[in-house]
């Protein structure tokens, strides 16, 4: 029995434990990006934001969660009750599985697969189910409205964000993230594919329906689109996974872009901190723009969205791999 | 290893119930839904075969584009589902044959694996001199080289599919009015704006 010990129960206990160790943080970074929404709206608005609960309202998340927890489950008579529970599981789970290849430091990653882009982009490619299930499942006008839009505008930015993913691994070299990250030692890759980072961000924004392409929730017109019809903690998995995938597209632009863990400047006072402060201190960066992005533009009309996507975003993406691949052809900046 | 031999049976077994419950579902949603299910158990098979390239492209193509797309056509349907039911007996014979010829092929494969001594058919052979890399650069190195011209032909003939399906549906309406985003970008103040002196009590 020394054999299943030691080859099962004690690394699956560990493989547990890592688990832990990223979920409980990223429940608690979610929870907090909730109010830091608010806190950098309010002051872009000239507001204070949340203040009443604990000081400088920090409790305001936790106060939030237990008031959730406490309400009533409402299934819909009509609604098609399995799918109707599994879309906001289905949400919440995708965008928490995603972390298992994200590299925080050299070597700080639970799974280090040889396709961890593939891996990253198919779980946010297969997030469109939990909001398609949701809008269908309700039975509602409201809900299958927005979940199509949502569809949509999802499948129309993958597109993008593929190509976006297709150049910089043509100068990475390699499918593995921390391969990615290490290749971005000399230059983060955000200086020579400037265009294609802003296509990134962009795409980011619509691909996790965020404001100023939040128009699968269209609240002046679709009430609140998908998930009108759900309520207490069937909502609140549906609200931690979209707040969770945004910090997962914050993650994945760090990553692709941003030089991961890397420090700005490979000096000595930038090398003290440890790699992951820095991963973080980006991430926060990043999702910094998306709130910005929130306060700062008006709703896009759908069909601009669609034009953006199609017409204007995938054909310059396209264009762009091509000058990417033939200047490494030409110039023979081949990734080693 | 105990724990691959489990995974291998927990997803082809749940492969299997899936793909009966895409043709036994009543409701079609749940068909779509049953049949995204046996595709991602799939990609698990893949896997576990150590094409982790292959799995990640089957859920990123066949789950994450076209199933959308399914699921967006049958939901968007209304169709009476009895109505539909009735031509189950009229479209079995046809659909019976084709599922027993897959059968029998796949049948095939498994007792040429069987009767093979010099090596295994259903394990892909890596071209020489390419041992200890990815599958993802293997893949690259034969589709780009050996079968260069095929894979071009494939990316060809999808490409005129696709022109196909949109020259059938292309419609040019009568009468309706599109935005040009250039020219309302190029309009100028003084081409939109004209100020006038009016005199109390003319008008213009």
């Amino acid at each position: 029995m020394v054999g299943f010990w030691d080859g099962y129960v004690w690394p699956g206990v560990v493989i547990l434990a890592q688990i832990l160790l990223i979920v409980v943080p990223l429940l608690v970074a979610v929870a907090y990006l909730t109010y830091a929404e608010r806190k950098v709206i309010g002051a872009i608005h000239l507001r204070k934001g949340p203040n009443v609960v604990g000081p400088l309202g920090l409790l305001q998340p936790i106060a939030d969660g237990l008031k959730l927890l406490v309400k009533e489950t409402i299934l819909p008579a009509r609604a098609n009750i399995g799918v109707f529970v599994l879309a906001p599981i289905i949400t919440f789970t995708l965008s928490f599985i995603a972390w298992a290849v994200i590299p925080f430091d050299e070597g700080w990653v639970l799974a280090d697969i040889n396709v961890g882009v593939l891996y990253l982009f198919a779980v946010s490619s297969l997030g469109v189910y939990g909001v398609l299930m949701a809008g269908w499942a309700s039975n509602s006008r409201y809900a299958f409205l927005g979940a199509l839009r949502s569809a949509a505008q999802m499948v129309s930015y993958e597109v993008s964000i593929g190509f976006v993913i297709v150049t910089v691994l043509i100068c990475a070299g390699s499918l593995n993230l921390s391969e990615i990250v290490m290749a971005q030692k000399d230059l983060w890759f955000f200086i020579p594919l400037f265009p294609m980072f802003v296509i990134f961000l962009i795409s980011a924004l619509a691909e996790t329906n965020r404001s100023p392409f939040d128009l699968p929730e269209d609240e002046s017109a679709l009430v609140a689109g998908y998930f009108v019809e759900y309520s207490s903690m069937l909502f609140a998995l549906f609200y931690l996974g979209e707040y969770a995938a945004m910090i997962l597209m914050s993650g994945m632009t760090v990553i692709l872009f941003l030089g991961g863990w890397l420090p700005p400047f490979d000096i000595a006072p930038f090398t003290w901190v440890p790699g992951i402060i820095w991963f973080g201190l980006k991430i926060a960066l990043v999702l910094f723009v998306f709130l910005w992005a929130r306060a700062t533009f008006p709703r896009y009309r759908y069909d601009q969205l669609m034009r953006l996507g199609w017409k204007v975003f995938l054909p310059f993406s396209l264009f762009w791999v091509a000058v990417t691949a033939g200047a490494v052809v030409a110039f023979d900046w081949y990734p080693s | 290893m105990i724990l691959p031999a489990l995974c291998f049976y927990m997803f082809s077994a749940v492969a299997i119930a899936a793909g009966v419950m895409v043709i036994s579902a009543r409701n079609p949603v749940h068909s779509v839904l049953f049949l995204i299910l046996a595709f991602l158990n799939a990609a698990g098979l893949f896997v576990l075969m150590g094409a982790e390239f292959l799995a990640m492209i089957l859920a990123i193509v066949y789950v994450g584009a076209v199933a959308v797309l399914f699921m967006f056509v049958v939901m968007m349907l209304d169709i009476d589902f009895t109505q539909a039911r009735e031509g189950f007996l009229q479209y079995l014979p046809i659909g019976g044959a084709i599922g027993v010829a897959l059968l029998v092929e796949l049948g095939f494969l498994v007792a040429a694996r069987s009767v093979t001594e010099t090596g295994d058919p259903l394990t892909a052979k890596l071209p020489d001199g390419t041992g200890g890399v990815t599958n993802t650069e293997a893949l690259g190195q034969i589709l780009y080289t050996k079968y260069f011209y095929l894979f071009q032909a494939a990316g060809i003939i999808l490409l005129i599919a696709m022109v196909g399906a949109i020259v059938l549906t292309l419609r040019q309406r009568e009468g309706v009015r599109r935005q040009k985003i250039a020219s309302q970008v190029a309009r100028r103040r003084d081409e939109a704006v004209e100020i006038r002196n009016v005199t109390p009590g003319t008008g213009i």
